[in-house]
């Protein structure tokens, strides 16, 4: 027999279903993956991110939970304005509810503002800005997987205390570069170091010999690349030409992702240095993800990047499950209530500013003969824990935590 | 010794850098000049069969074991085939039409091509290894030179040279420049004019794959090594004059020179230069530098 207590909470529980139901805008939580899907960033991002998508909605089990959503993805060409229409076609038209990924900081930049116009939400894994968290925090926007300052500052900091005190940058010259060296700068000066000069590359320049032999007569002893994709390894593979290393100088990439690794080969990468908060070797979890990941990605192991793509829009549906909408100012609110968690990122937060907190690994790139085969590039030189990787919340300047 | 605050010997180090990549634009913007002065056919798909050189070469290394020297040969030999099917069943079809026409279809197969190498190797750059015999390089004293870029540079001015002489003062050139003048005559005279077209466009299209062979070890091979170039080559090519073969030659190591002076008193402007250049030139000299009115 049923009590009448109980007949009157399965009521109201079905009442709050039914409400809830009517919270999710059209009844489905449209996804937006917006990415480089065919330049010098879309093996960082690019489809693959499409991919990781779909295996977090996949493994959040949405299906099963009665709970519609739907994937859209689109190709913003690494332009300003051609990302800023697909944001506002997404929101006006399509009703997405929520944009993720978006390498290349200026769109990500602009997609932030439009964002908060819209009152929807904003998953950043792809850009590194962090004026993201800082000064163009938003109350819609989350910055999931790393930024500038955490790159500058595991990678500045162990380079600068190992001797690497003069540097001399090489800047791929728009907002993610120029914010990479001024947040490295920060931190070599902070140390003791000393910045000899710096150059100013066009985003996607073939060819780097010109600002390496500029780099090279600075006698610097180390070459900071502030730049990403193509433009890193074209910087990496020419300096190896040019003789920079063997000259005694180091190079610094500051920004260098594992697809990086894989297309200059450990014999041109072995020795290099860097932050990433991913690896796909962590453990047993992170191995299972990335080999279902490279099956469904033409044998493409998962970057760091697409990895925050599957833990952010996990956290997401988590999120619109727990707050029964998926209005994007209070789905984000809710995501920064709830802890994080799972299985490539482990346990985690996110902090009012937008900051999503986790470890980040000092690697080191195998040498040739110490790696058992493809993707198996890295040596994890140092953990980073929680509360120094990122950016003191009160340094930022956000106006969110004033 | 200083000029405008740069060390001499760095700026020598620059003006031979700028060389080098005027190697490559030279080599590029003959190829477009052939085609476009002896065809009349303005070859958009040049920048991917620039990159489809460079995939051959990297081809044969991994499918065939096939190395370097070989596919400096091989390459430019089979995109060149390939070039010649592309005029035999498309191009031959739009010579009595609009310039126009020929733009739109091969800028339509560069999109094409363009579009379907990615799917297969991404937009990472593969390595490609350099040939053991031109790897390592030389101090000069105002600048450390790889040995690989010294060779580009030589076999890019012997080619560039070669490609002049056998158009300009050769009995083939001759016929080729008759041709272009007055086909029905040149025909007239037993010479079978169809198949002269086909193989200067196998020719040209070879010279693109030339360049990307010699590409592939400093700028590792990537689908769209050839979309962004192919820009800077048509600027090249309409400041030297439209199929003017020594105006492309000349221009193409002039504007590699620019280019690199560029990187060192302003690099931020060092991608827009070279179309600054071009839009004085065509102000002042419509034809181009070295062109004539049609």
């Amino acid at each position: 027999m049923f009590s009448k207590r109980s007949i009157i909470a399965a009521a109201s529980l079905a009442c709050a279903a039914s409400l809830a139901q009517a919270q999710i805008s059209d009844g489905v939580v449209k996804i937006g993956v917006l990415s480089d899907m065919s330049s010098l960033y879309s093996d960082i991002a690019g489809s693959g991110s499409t991919v990781a998508a779909r295996m977090a909605v996949e493994d959040f089990g949405a299906a099963r939970k009665g709970m519609k959503v739907e994937i859209l993805s689109a190709d913003h060409l690494n332009k300003p304005d051609v990302g800023s229409s697909i944001a506002r076609q997404w929101y006006d038209v399509d009703k997405v509810d929520v944009i993720v990924d978006v390498p290349t900081s200026s769109i990500a930049l602009a997609i932030n503002q439009i964002t908060r116009e819209k009152g929807k939400a904003f998953l950043v894994s792809g850009a590194a800005t962090s004026d993201l968290t800082g000064k163009a925090c938003s109350p819609n926007t989350i910055h999931w997987t790393y930024d500038t300052w955490m790159l500058a500052n595991g990678t500045g900091n162990a380079i600068v205390k190992t001797g690497g005190d003069t540097w001399y940058f090489i800047t791929a010259d728009y907002a993610f570069g120029l914010a990479l060296e001024r947040d490295t700068e920060a931190v070599v000066l902070k140390n003791g170091g000393k910045v000899l000069g710096k150059v100013r590359h066009p985003l996607n320049a073939q060819d780097f010999s010109s600002f390496l032999l500029q780099a090279q007569a600075s006698k610097a002893k180390i070459v900071g690349l502030a730049n990403a994709g193509g433009d890193t390894t074209n910087s990496i593979k020419q300096a190896a030409e040019f003789g920079i290393v063997k000259g005694g100088q180091s190079l610094a990439g500051m920004l260098v992702f594992i697809s990086d690794i894989h297309g200059l080969g450990l014999d041109k990468a072995q020795g290099l240095i860097f932050t990433e908060t991913f690896y796909w070797d962590l453990n047993d979890q992170t191995r299972a993800f990335a080999k279902r990941f490279a099956a469904a990605n033409s044998g493409k192991y998962p970057t760091m990047v697409q990895a925050g793509v599957y833990s952010a829009i996990t956290h997401y549906l988590k999120a619109v499950q727990a707050g029964k909408t998926d209005d994007g100012t209070k789905v984000i609110a809710k995501m920064k209530e709830l802890p994080t968690e799972d299985p490539l990122f482990g346990k985690g937060t996110v902090r009012a500013d937008g900051r999503k907190l986790h470890p980040a690994y000092l690697v080191e790139v195998k040498k040739p003969s110490e790696s058992k085969g493809p993707y198996d590039y890295y040596k994890i030189r140092a953990t980073i824990p929680v509360d120094q990787a990122f950016r003191p919340m009160n340094e930022g300047g956000c106006s969110l935590v004033k | 010794m200083e000029i405008f605050g740069i060390p001499t010997q760095a700026l020598f180090g620059q003006l031979l850098i700028g060389l080098i990549n005027g190697s490559f634009y030279a080599l590029l913007s003959l190829g477009l000049a052939v085609i476009f002065g002896l065809l009349n056919i303005i070859n958009f798909t040049h920048g991917a069969q620039y990159m489809m050189g460079a995939f051959c070469a990297y081809f044969l290394f991994t499918r065939l074991g096939i190395g370097y020297w070989w596919a400096l040969a091989i390459a430019p030999l089979a995109v060149g085939l390939v070039g010649m099917v592309i005029e035999r069943l498309m191009l031959a079809r739009l010579y009595k039409l609009d310039h126009l026409y020929g733009l739109l279809l091969t800028f339509g197969l560069a999109l094409i091509i363009q579009g379907l190498f990615p799917n297969e190797y991404g937009t990472s750059e593969i390595p490609y290894a350099m040939p053991q015999e031109l790897s390592g390089g030389r101090n000069l004293g105002f600048m450390f030179l790889p040995n690989y870029r010294a060779w580009v540079i030589l076999a890019s001015i012997v080619m560039c040279l070669a490609t002049w002489f056998v158009i300009e003062k050769t009995r083939l050139g001759s016929y080729l420049r008759a041709a272009t003048e007055n086909p029905a005559l040149v025909q007239a005279f037993g010479i079978n004019v169809p198949r002269m077209i086909t193989l200067t466009y196998g020719f040209g299209v070879a010279l693109a794959a030339f360049a990307g062979v010699m590409a592939a070890p400093i700028y590792q091979v990537n689908p769209l090594m050839g979309a962004d170039l192919i820009i800077v080559v048509f600027a090249v090519v309409v400041i030297g004059g439209m199929g003017s073969i020594m105006g492309s030659i000349v221009t193409g190591f002039a504007l590699g020179l620019i280019e690199g002076l560029t990187k060192v008193f302003y690099p931020e402007a060092s991608n827009t230069v070279i179309f600054i250049i071009m839009a004085i030139v065509l102000m002042i000299k419509p034809a181009g530098l070295f062109g004539t009115q049609r």
